[in-house]
């Protein structure tokens, strides 16, 4: 498979973002975890790196630098550090870093797998130095096991907590030797989650949970219309309202402040703001369908070019051309935005579910005036992250209201501002071609991804090179597809808008497979050939996606007979170091009313932490990605985002949820990412399905029952 | 303002508020019982669900003056002392939650379906619960983790 990109998104980011500790990711931060551990009188605690405490008294604390937003790096992590330390896993309590790194990509395992272990490896032969020291014998006479040092010889042992003071004495060792995966005891079991104990009795600490002395309520009221700037307002009859403290205008619109979140929303619905609706206020969902439909016809900025695909497309025996199209797409995390914050003279103090830490704290500094080290970013549990929390807007609302309150602040967003104020999935339009010869062969693939650029969108306005002629992480999954065919070529036109944009769960990955995958198979039934057989042919160079594809139309018996009623699609994408394959079995009535009755999804992703956490992220991408491809859709009118709620942004819900089997392919290979990965095939698996049982290509998204009614 | 007594998780509590008040932010504000969630203050998530008199109810969508002298339960009650509910226990065993948001809405509409029909098939299931959305996909474990449950409660 062709490598991926040169500028990775994430890497961006933190280039662009300059986050400093934010997001740095850690290797050795020992000094971190010691003023941590100074903070809370633990001086003589082991805390040989940034995320292990080992205190005299044996409890043993690690500090997640992730944030937590469902995922599973409260578990995940410390598996793999209690792994190489030999931990008992019992003891462990986990915590969240006061500081912790950006979260996203689904780069946390990916990226730390390494330096934890090495993390743990070091801080377990300092614990066996610290041993034998003790005892006076050689060091290769100990061994540790499940939380103790033992000196095999006489048995004596010594528990972690024993060792604490002595081991935090020692020098860090410059170099360890790992274990042998085949020796692993606590990677690669269903652990379960530290977190669920939390999580059933509502003792989870959200942002929107803190509460703080004197604290006040606020919301921020946007200009519906993207682009729109606050002109003049009306507070009379707010401010009547009983607990309304204040009104007044921020950065981002006005700023209501209440005693109660009952007073201040019965305040915001009593306010008269007059908007300056801008340039863009006519903007609407046909207009940037067309606005799309035109720059697609313009020149693009060349991706990927292999071979001669224009001479290829001249000679081929058939040419076949279609274009997806996929609207903008919401997050609608089930927690709202929210951000909790006590700005004071000397210090400011935030509560956020973000997924940018290094970026908040900056920005605190920047609104208050405090230099950064006195600002401290305390990241809560995420109620769900999927990339819109990567932008802190909403922390930038209650840090201005804060800081003009000289109060501390709690400022949730309303349902309706969440979803009108996100940074959405971009609507995109993939024009594709393809060249068959006069004996089926597949010779020449075209794709052309017209869509708007988060990179260069309204996020970063950042001098980059090429300026926005070729975003390369729009053509994620398209410039990088794994068919090996003799004449490729993948474009890049941007379509940019007033809408905002931004990275949602597995982000261009989802269109781009989407286009591919549904393509493919309009390739395979021009070429008469079945669409398992025509994927396998051009992915002989692939033997990890040749390996799930197989696997998945193993357990689905696949070109067997199926109940009556019943139709499969299949499609497979490699996105975040993954490899997924899926086979979505689908009825369609004669309403068009779609049921996806089975999920079956294999995946490769390399050695496995926790298997249970991976079986429930790859459901969680496929719900997620179902609700994308059958429900709801975000559409503009009026130049701001009509849908407000879920009535009108539907989601799936329980009843419709498939059954969903997961298979994992064990691998030693480096672990690659789980959250997004199983997400971008089953749009294209359920849209192949929906085919086999209707005859109607899909392409446009969301699939609706008008376009399918027999 | 005027004066509410409800008796939540056992205990008799006064507040004054607007009467117009939903019980959500009763007991988010007044009450500091922060489990109950805000998820979309239109009774179309699910994520504020307590139990009121037993049945599961929509607190975000509930006025604290029509809910004057009721018993109110809320996920901080759902256990008694230490010893957890069995949709508790069940949601622990089959690791239920993800970012768990939603997770207390979740517990409080099972428990209420258990509680009226102990030993539910899967349409009894889908009926309680598609009235609780779920962003990151739990569904699957819920649906086991409620047969688990009822499992439990049938078990004694
Ligand atoms: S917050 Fe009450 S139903 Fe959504
Ligand atoms: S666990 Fe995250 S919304 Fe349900």
């Amino acid at each position: 498979m062709a490598d991926k990109t040169v500028i990775n998104r994430r890497d961006f980011i933190k280039t662009a973002t300059a986050a400093g500790a934010g997001l740095v990711i850690g290797f050795h931060l020992p000094f971190r975890n010691r003023l941590q551990a100074a903070s809370v009188g633990l001086q003589s605690s082991f805390a040989p790196n940034a995320w292990i405490i080992v205190r005299p008294d044996n409890q043993v604390i690690f500090k997640v630098t992730k944030s937590e937003m469902g995922q599973g790096v409260w578990t995940s992590l410390p598996m793999i550090i209690a792994e190489e330390m030999d931990l008992d896993w019992s003891t462990i309590k986990v915590e969240q870093a006061l500081e912790s790194d950006g979260t996203g990509g689904s780069r946390s395992i990916r990226g730390l797998w390494k330096p934890l272990r090495k993390a743990g490896a070091k801080a377990k032969d300092m614990l066996l130095e610290a041993a034998a020291q003790e005892w006076q014998v050689e060091k290769n006479e100990c061994v540790a096991e499940n939380g103790m040092i033992k000196h095999k010889p006489t048995g004596k042992k010594f528990k972690y907590g024993d060792l604490a003071i002595a081991a935090s004495k020692l020098p860090v060792p410059d170099k360890v030797s790992l274990k042998n995966p085949s020796d692993f005891k606590i990677i690669g079991t269903d652990a379960l989650r530290t977190d669920t104990p939390l999580k059933i009795n509502g003792r989870a600490q959200f942002a929107m949970d803190v509460n703080l002395d004197g604290m006040v309520y606020a919301f921020v009221v946007r200009c519906p219309i993207f682009g729109g700037t606050f002109k003049s307002m009306d507070t009379r009859k707010a401010m009547a309202i009983n607990g309304a403290l204040d009104i007044f205008e921020v950065s981002n619109g006005v700023a209501v402040v209440g005693s109660t979140t009952w007073a201040a929303l019965q305040a915001r619905k009593a306010l008269d703001i007059t908007w300056d609706k801008g340039t863009t206020a006519d903007l609407n969902s046909d207009s940037i369908a067309e606005f799309l439909r035109k720059q697609g016809r313009k020149r693009a900025a060349k991706g990927r070019n292999d071979g001669n695909p224009k001479r290829a497309l001249k000679n081929a025996k058939t040419v076949v051309e279609a274009v997806y199209q996929v609207p903008f797409q919401a997050h609608a995390t089930m927690e709202p935005m929210n951000c909790v914050v006590d700005v004071q003279p000397d210090r400011c103090r935030l509560w956020a579910p973000t997924q940018s830490p290094g970026d908040a704290r900056k920005q605190a500094a920047k609104i208050t005036g405090l230099p950064k080290d006195k600002v401290e970013v305390n990241v809560t549990f995420l109620g769900g992250g999927f990339g819109r929390r990567a932008f802190n807007d909403f922390i930038g609302d209650a840090l201005e209201v804060s800081y003009r309150m000289k109060k501390p602040v709690k400022l949730i967003w309303m349902r309706e501002d969440d979803m009108r104020h996100d940074y959405y999935r971009p609507a995109s339009r993939h024009i594709m071609a393809g060249g068959l010869s006069s004996d089926g062969k597949l010779e020449v693939w075209t794709h052309r991804v017209v869509a708007p650029s988060i990179l260069f969108g309204q996020m970063f306005k950042y001098p980059v090179p090429l300026k926005d002629k070729l975003d390369i992480v729009a053509l994620e999954g398209a410039k990088n597809i794994a068919y090996a065919i003799p004449n490729i070529r993948v474009e890049y036109k941007s379509a940019n808008t007033a809408v905002p944009v931004g990275w949602w769960r597995s982000v261009y990955d989802s269109q781009n497979a989407y286009a591919n995958e549904c393509f493919i198979d309009e390739l395979a039934e021009s070429a008469g050939q079945d669409p398992l057989q025509f994927r396998l042919t051009y992915l002989a160079d692939s033997p990890r996606d040749t390996q799930v594809l197989k696997m998945a139309a193993k357990k689905v018996n696949w070109g067997e007979k199926l109940s009556a009623g019943r139709f499969q699609g299949l499609a497979c994408h490699a996105s975040f170091k993954s490899h997924v394959a899926q086979v979505a079995e689908v009825s369609v009535n004669n309403r068009g009313m779609i049921q996806v009755h089975r999920v079956v999804c294999t995946i490769d992703c390399g050695q496995v932490v926790n298997p249970s956490i991976v079986r429930s992220q790859i459901e969680s991408a496929i719900v997620y990605g179902l609700s994308a491809a059958l429900k709801g859709k975000i559409t503009i009118e009026n130049g701001g985002v009509v849908q407000g709620n879920f009535h009108e942004f539907e989601v799936l819900r329980f009843h419709e949820m498939p059954k969903i089997e997961v298979y994992i392919v064990k691998s030693d290979e480096h672990p690659g990412g789980v959250g997004e990965p199983g997400l971008p095939p089953i749009a294209p698996a359920v849209a192949n399905a929906v085919f086999a049982a209707t005859g109607k290509r899909i392409r446009k998204l969301p699939i609706k029952a008008e376009d399918l009614k027999s | 303002m005027p004066n509410f007594t409800l008796y939540i998780n056992g205990e008799k509590r006064q507040i004054n508020v607007d009467s117009s008040t939903p019980v959500l932010w009763v007991l988010r504000d007044e009450l500091k019982l922060t489990g109950t969630k805000y998820g979309c203050g239109r009774g179309l998530c699910g994520a504020c669900t307590v139990h009121i008199n037993g049945e599961a109810t929509r607190s975000c969508i509930t006025a604290v003056d029509t809910v004057n002298g009721e018993e109110i339960t809320t996920i901080e009650g759902l256990q008694q002392g230490d010893i957890f509910h069995p949709v508790q226990k069940a949601w622990m065993a089959e690791d239920v939650p993800q970012c768990g948001y939603c997770q207390s809405g979740q517990i409080m509409t099972a428990a209420a379906l258990l509680a009226r029909k102990p030993d539910p098939a899967d349409e009894d299931i889908d009926a309680a619960m598609k009235m609780n959305i779920c962003r990151c996909g739990t569904y699957q474990r819920i649906r086991k983790a409620v047969h688990h449950a009822a499992g439990e409660i049938k078990r004694g």
